[in-house]
């Protein structure tokens, strides 16, 4: 049962009684749906852009303890950093959930608690819906200015 | 001397000897994350006898060659294998005749068919197709597709709170407007068998033709379809311990007769010229190209294997696994029992509370015990019911009492890990 310790790590399951930023941003300039109908859950993100910058982040929705700990752990991580920075912390996260069990990980912080997720390939669509539904929100942001030149 | 003659009373009186079923399926000694294999997905795909493994082995060894086409020995045995399954699904079906047997790949392929080449036929703007609530998503979607292209609209019979069909809203749905009725004789998420008989003959007083989706019933269920007076029966191998990507249709003559091929090909025409192609007889005329034949094989073996077994007996057994699991489960505190329908088979779908199905799933999983989590391609039942997802433990003629202690332990396990 040591791989399920690693799954169900005492903060997931903290996360997933208690997620944190699970609300609705009123004042969201960016909103996106994330749906996985395999499985059927599903979340909503709002974002609340100052220029480049995530001033908030916030998430509803229904879905298992590894997807919806996962929201609050991205939203937690994401408050405060660039478009630029949530891009690259996205990939870092896709990396680590999706390599090989018993490989080094980068230290994620927070977020490495979710390196257990690798010994299990039919969760990792739990563990990197809210990502999916992030970099979706933020595809046209942070973008060069269209240029006519 | 003695035992042959006594061999037909011993086998209608022995009890259902569960330990030989198992000893027949090789994959029940599997261990699973160190675990013994606890097999509770049979409702998604059952697990094949060791004749069913032999009979693909045996086609491939000894028999691979196409069907109907050659003059060498190799086909001769192939198209014997394939036309003996056919005969085999007609017997079990009761049809008949063999030649209203079409092999399909499968239960989703069956209803496509049907929905394309009867329903294109006969649909126009206005008509109403009736399906239920309880339907699995390939018992929907190929009728939205014919509806979207035909004019015709859905009405759909919705269900109580136990999971069973509303028969008063059914009676309602039916007009003259009703061409087609589809419906399933066995739910597969929640294990509700619903009146087809008599559905079936409203249905017929209204004028309308009857598909019924047979691929939760034919595990568990003796089907007839001349007594059920059905117009059409569509079921699958493999949730009948036969290989995947086979099955079949069941069709009335006269229906089948009238209704223009589904897909063009090879074995399906007997006269091809560019001018005009005449199409080949029932039931080769909905088998285009080259099928699934060791599949096909397997299946015939998986027919003869049910055949085999005392299927009263057999579902005897199974309603007691089916009693006994309901009543373990339930005293677990936080579980709530989804589809609670009078009749019943194969299907136990639940909540536990505070515990999402997928999460209760991985940790069963790591016990070896195999069950489904999610929607099971069911997603209106889990509107109906407002819920996202169940933790659905399904069983076959192998299952027994101790797999489901073993479930139970798993499940205490689950509320362990989320106390």
């Amino acid at each position: 049962m040591n791989e399920l310790n690693d799954l169900y790590q005492e903060v997931i399951l903290d996360h997933n009684r208690r997620p944190h930023n699970f609300r609705v941003i009123d004042n969201a300039n960016a909103k996106q749906e994330g749906y996985n109908p395999l499985c059927g859950d599903r979340l909503t993100l709002y974002l609340k852009l100052d220029g480049d910058v995530i001033n908030d982040v916030a998430f509803q929705g229904t879905g298992c303890a590894i997807s919806k700990a996962s929201a609050s752990l991205m939203t937690d991580a994401l408050k405060g950093k660039t478009v630029k920075e949530a891009r690259d912390l996205f990939e870092q996260f896709h990396g680590m959930i999706t390599s090989t069990p018993g490989t080094p990980v980068d230290d994620l912080g927070k977020l490495s608690v979710f390196a257990g997720v690798r010994e299990f390939p039919t969760r990792i669509k739990c563990a990197s819906l809210a990502w999916h539904t992030m970099k979706a929100a933020v595809a046209h942001e942070g973008d060069a200015p269209v240029s006519t030149e | 001397m003695t035992s042959i003659a006594q061999a037909p009373s011993l086998k209608s009186q022995a009890p259902f000897d569960v330990a030989k079923i198992r000893a027949d399926f090789p994959i029940l000694s599997e261990i699973v994350h160190g675990k013994p294999l606890v097999y509770l997905d049979s409702a998604n795909t059952s697990q094949k006898p060791l004749s069913v493994i032999k009979a693909t082995d045996d086609y491939y060894r000894h028999a691979n060659a196409n069907i109907h086409r050659a003059t060498h020995l190799l086909s001769e045995r192939a198209t014997a294998l394939y036309e003996g399954a056919r005969a085999k699904a007609a017997k079990f079906l009761n049809a008949a005749e063999t030649q209203t047997i079409v092999l399909t790949k499968g239960t989703t392929d069956g209803i496509n068919l049907v929905a394309q080449s009867y329903g294109r036929s006969v649909l126009k703007p206005g008509d109403e197709i009736v399906l239920s609530w309880l339907e699995h998503h390939s018992n929907i979607v190929p009728w939205q597709l014919i509806a979207e292209q035909t004019g015709a609209t859905i009405k759909v019979v919705s269900i109580n709170d136990r999971g069973e069909l509303d028969l008063d809203d059914y009676a309602r749905l039916l007009s003259s407007r009703t061409k087609i009725v589809a419906v399933g004789h066995v739910s597969n998420a929640l294990g509700t068998i619903n009146p087809i008989k008599s559905m079936i003959a409203q249905a017929h007083a209204a004028g309308a033709v009857v598909l019924v989706d047979g691929a939760q019933a034919a595990p568990h269920l003796v089907i007839d379809v001349r007594d059920l007076d059905c117009d059409f029966y569509v079921l699958s191998s493999h949730k009948m311990f036969g290989p995947t990507g086979t099955g079949v249709l069941y069709g009335r003559r006269q229906l089948l007769d009238a209704m223009p091929p589904y897909q063009g090909g090879g074995d399906m025409i007997s006269n091809v010229t560019f001018e005009k192609t005449l199409y080949n007889q029932l039931p080769y005329k909905f088998e285009a190209g080259t099928p699934n034949i060791a599949g096909v094989a397997g299946f015939g073996a998986a027919i003869d294997y049910l055949t085999s077994i005392d299927r009263q007996a057999a579902l005897a057994h199974e309603d007691d696994v089916l009693d006994y699991a309901t009543k373990q489960v339930r005293e677990i505190a936080g579980v709530r029992i989804i589809g609670e329908a009078r009749h019943k088979t194969g299907v136990l779908s639940f909540l536990i509370e505070g515990v999402h199905p997928h999460d209760a799933g991985t940790i069963l999983d790591q016990q070896g015990i195999a069950v489904r989590t999610g929607q099971h391609c069911a997603q209106p039942v889990m509107d109906k019911f407002c819920i996202p997802a169940t933790i659905r433990a399904s069983l076959a003629i192998y299952n027994t009492r101790e797999d489901i202690d073993s479930l139970v332990g798993g499940l205490l396990k689950v509320k362990e890990v989320f106390a």
